[in-house]
């Protein structure tokens, strides 16, 4: 028998819904109220899943937070902040955008922060190091801020080696290093940006979110602030999987945990009509890398005018996957086919802003 | 001026990161600044710190921080003189939504 638990973190706290079978789904909440929960990270230890949250008060600042009882209780350390800017630096922490587990090492915790910023913890996520190779680059001063700040939100180890990472940003676009964080090249090329004069910039691409094919590591997918993308050389160049798409605006991307292929979008119209296309919330997912899509999403509502945000969907390890998604009017859909229906697990939150999902024994 | 000691009230919302007190005092034996009334208050308890200022010692933008009913942002901040006596509060600013 496993549990399945879901953590929606939202604009004024946090939700936790369990279930042992995906259909009945007790749901807990809320934790931290009226503090804002933008990032949630599984990592899984030997003792089992330990999850690692942001949480930013309008008032009291961000911080982190663990729970190594899924999410019953949390701790905090009494005597330091888990990531403090270094002096030299003259910056200070505003949100913890992001939270992965490392693929090699059950130590390794990786943060991507605002202002944009990657930290590695090796102790589990007490304590983070400013990765400096990041923080000195040269780009970095030009990168700018996307309407919710400028951050580093999406961070993708590669599972077969260690020294090799990609991050994207917005704005500034997709960056990776081959020499474990010491150097940092831009892997942009192909990805259009529509509002800067030059349509292919080497950065500043307002990128959203970028998910890894699990069967071939090297084969990325990237939606983009317009654009829906593909990479088969590591990102090395980017090639447009739009055609088929009812829009190419959007914020999420999510892959199959083990089957190669296979992807899911969560659209919306453009980026100045942020609602679901027709005003039907709904999936579009491709099997075949983005080839062709198909539209996905019995029983999401219509008429809808939300939207979901970057990492405000999730999908689980079961062997027929389960998607989850969260929109900013409170409403968390969960699919227990792979997208083909949902129903509707927790209702009337405040704005979702992070999904991830943990299957426990 | 003499020495002598300085009061810091804190919100509800700050008990559990002071060691579960809602004031704490601080002694001051000579001419100091909010900053250093702070720096002292905080000396054993770095996470109400972390909760009033930022790494890089501003006060968080929503707090708001009174010497004797004054608002230091009118003054002079964290340079604000504090004197022996004196009354510190701190507050969450009106924010939200």
């Amino acid at each position: 028998m496993t549990s399945t638990v879901v953590a929606v973190g939202t604009r004024k706290g946090l939700w936790l819904a369990r279930s042992d079978n995906r259909r009945d789904w007790v749901v807990e909440g809320p934790q931290f109220l009226m503090r804002e929960v933008p990032s949630i990270g599984v990592v899984p230890r030997p003792e089992g899943v330990r999850l690692i949250a942001g949480f930013r008060s309008e008032h009291w600042g961000p911080t982190m937070l663990h729970s190594d009882d899924l999410g019953a209780s949390w701790h905090e350390r009494p005597d330091a902040a888990a990531i403090t800017f270094p002096d030299d630096t003259g910056a200070a922490l505003a949100r913890v955008w992001q939270v992965t587990a490392d693929p090699h090492d059950p130590d390794v915790v990786w943060a991507g922060t605002e202002p944009h910023a990657l930290w590695r913890s090796a102790d589990g996520g007490a304590s983070f190091e400013l990765v400096r190779g990041l923080w000195d680059h040269p780009h970095r001063p030009l990168w700018g801020e996307g309407f919710g700040g400028g951050a580093i939100h999406t961070i993708l180890p590669d599972p077969q080696d260690a020294d090799r990472m990609l991050v994207a940003m917005s704005t500034g676009g997709v960056y990776a290093t081959t020499d474990g964080g010491a150097t940092w090249q831009p892997r942009n090329k192909g990805i259009e940006a529509r509002y800067v004069p030059d349509p292919f910039p080497e950065f500043g691409q307002c990128v959203h979110k970028v998910a890894r094919d699990p069967a071939t590591p090297s084969r990325l997918y990237l939606q983009c602030h317009h654009g829906v993308y593909r990479s088969d050389d590591d990102a090395g160049s980017w090639q447009s999987i739009a055609d088929g798409l009812p829009t190419d605006f959007g914020f999420t991307v999510l892959t199959h945990p083990r089957r190669g292929g296979s992807l899911w979008l969560v659209p919306v119209m453009a980026d100045s009509e942020r609602i679901p296309p027709g005003g039907q919330l709904q999936l579009q997912h491709s099997d075949d890398a983005g080839d062709t899509w198909q539209t996905q999403g019995q029983g999401l509502p219509h008429p809808s005018y939300t939207c979901v945000l970057r990492d405000a969907a999730a999908i689980d390890t079961h062997d027929q996957a389960g998607l989850y998604v969260g929109t900013r009017n409170g409403d968390v859909f969960a699919s227990t086919d792979e997208g083909a229906s949902f129903t509707r697990i927790i209702e009337q939150l405040p704005d979702v802003l992070c999904v991830r999902v943990a299957v426990v024994p | 001026m003499t020495s002598g000691r300085v009061r810091i009230l804190l919100p509800g919302v700050l008990r559990d990161d002071a060691g579960g007190v809602s004031e704490l005092g601080v002694e001051v034996v000579a001419a100091t600044t909010l900053r250093g009334v702070l720096d002292a208050a905080t000396r054993t308890c770095p996470r109400l710190d972390v909760r009033m200022r930022d790494e890089t010692g501003a006060l968080r933008r929503h707090v708001n921080v009174f010497v004797n009913g004054e608002d230091v942002r009118r003054g002079a901040g964290l340079e604000t003189p504090v004197d022996a006596g004196a009354v510190v509060h701190v507050l969450p600013a009106v924010s939200g939504g």
